[in-house]
């Protein structure tokens, strides 16, 4: 049985993840925090980005995961990869919300405004928003059967959103500043690339083991609801 | 209970329908503005004056001037084809500085400057340390006027 082995195979791989993700941050913390130089514009200030732009990208992959489980739940009708999909929009959710948070933060000294409707930030709340509306469509629905397929179905017609917030900066006039890593090249000095790029390797492998944790337990939680549903019915019946 | 849910399902599938609406067909294609360029408010005819707009540009070299009265804060907001005149009232931020961009909120008046309380910071997508600016090293990155003039 494909879901015993899957399950298996997270579990004997998590330990991995999580102890490279946490080298990873440390590092990255470290050399963010305390090694790497100010800005010579922002100052101090910069020292939010080691936080913030890897957790968007991090929510970004996160939905990545998501879309890529729903085809494949699609097309396979496996319900523990139904779990890796539910696993994956409730921590798309925390991640999103740390990265609009901490962008605020950050935006308020450099730009001197918490909020501004830029195609970037609302493109980036959008996508806050349709994994709420994803596991509130999943909480509305019983059949278990029925709550996969039409969550995964709104999964896909939410993807044209990651490649907007992605490009909305290149694309449209935004107050966000453009991408520092394009076609154009890398417009982050090395002294600041490598803690960024340490953060970002971090909080994908942080990602990847809290989703890999996360689908367990939906796994095991609907494994126990489904014997509680046979026994109840053998009480019933006898 | 059983036509809460239903209601709740067609609510939930509602808002997310208006959201990914929104994202397709509303404000969010070719039209979306955020803000305009000095070119296009120079260019602004009687009727929108009085009106609130959000203009982006480089803060001009040499222009930022504070009335020793009044303590506003004058200035000219450039994209390198039209240059605008913008009166301002209050704390700028720390980030705003000549030949730096800015958004600037604001009312276009019939004296044909900008009148506002409210200036934004819009700063470049390169990151350096400060003696790597100094020594005049450069990274690559987008034309400022060019990330004005985008659609």
């Amino acid at each position: 049985m494909i879901a015993s082995i899957f399950i298996a195979k997270l579990r004997k791989y998590q330990n991995g993840f999580a102890l490279l993700s946490l080298l990873f941050l440390s590092a990255g913390l470290y050399t963010g925090l305390v090694v790497s130089p100010p800005d010579y514009y922002q100052g101090e200030v910069v020292r939010i980005m080691y936080i913030h732009v890897p957790f968007a990208e991090a929510a970004m992959a996160a939905y990545t995961v998501l879309f890529a489980g729903s085809l494949w739940y699609l097309w396979k009708r496996e319900p523990v990869i139904d779990n890796m999909c539910h696993a994956a929009a409730g921590i798309g959710i925390l991640f999103t919300s740390v990265a609009l948070i901490t962008g605020s933060i950050w935006a308020k000294p450099t730009w001197n405004t918490w909020w501004t409707w830029d195609p970037r930030l609302v493109s980036f709340a959008i996508l806050l928003l349709i994994l709420i509306g994803y596991l509130m469509l999943r909480s509305f629905l019983d059949d278990p059967e029925k709550e996969a397929r039409y969550s995964a179905v709104l999964v896909i017609i939410g993807f044209v959103d990651l490649p907007i917030v992605h490009f909305s900066v290149e694309w449209w006039r935004t107050l966000h500043q453009p991408l520092s890593i394009s076609t154009r090249g890398v417009s982050i000095a090395s002294s600041m690339l490598y803690p960024l790029s340490f953060m970002s390797i971090g909080l994908y492998l942080l990602l990847a083991y809290l989703i890999m944790v996360r689908t367990q337990m939906l796994y095991l939680e609907h494994l126990l609801e489904a014997k509680q549903g046979r026994l109840l019915s053998e009480v019933h019946s006898s | 209970m059983k036509s809460n849910k239903k209601t709740a399902i067609i609510i939930s599938i509602a808002m997310i329908a208006a959201a990914i609406g929104y994202l397709i067909f509303g404000n969010f294609g070719k039209n979306l503005v955020y803000f305009f360029t000095p070119s296009e408010v120079s260019a602004f005819t009687q009727d929108r004056y009085g009106k609130k707009v959000r203009v982006a540009g480089l803060v001009v070299k040499q222009s930022l001037k504070v009335d020793p009265q009044t303590k506003n804060i004058n200035f000219e907001l450039t994209d390198g084809a039209a240059v605008i005149p913008v009166s301002f009232t209050g704390v700028p931020p720390d980030l705003f500085k000549e030949g730096q961009g800015a958004v600037v909120e604001g009312y276009w008046e019939a004296d044909r400057r900008l009148h506002s309380e409210m200036i934004m910071a819009k700063h470049s997508e390169d990151y350096m340390p400060p003696d790597m600016k100094k020594e005049g090293k450069t990274l690559p990155k987008k034309d400022f006027f060019k990330t004005l003039k985008m659609d």
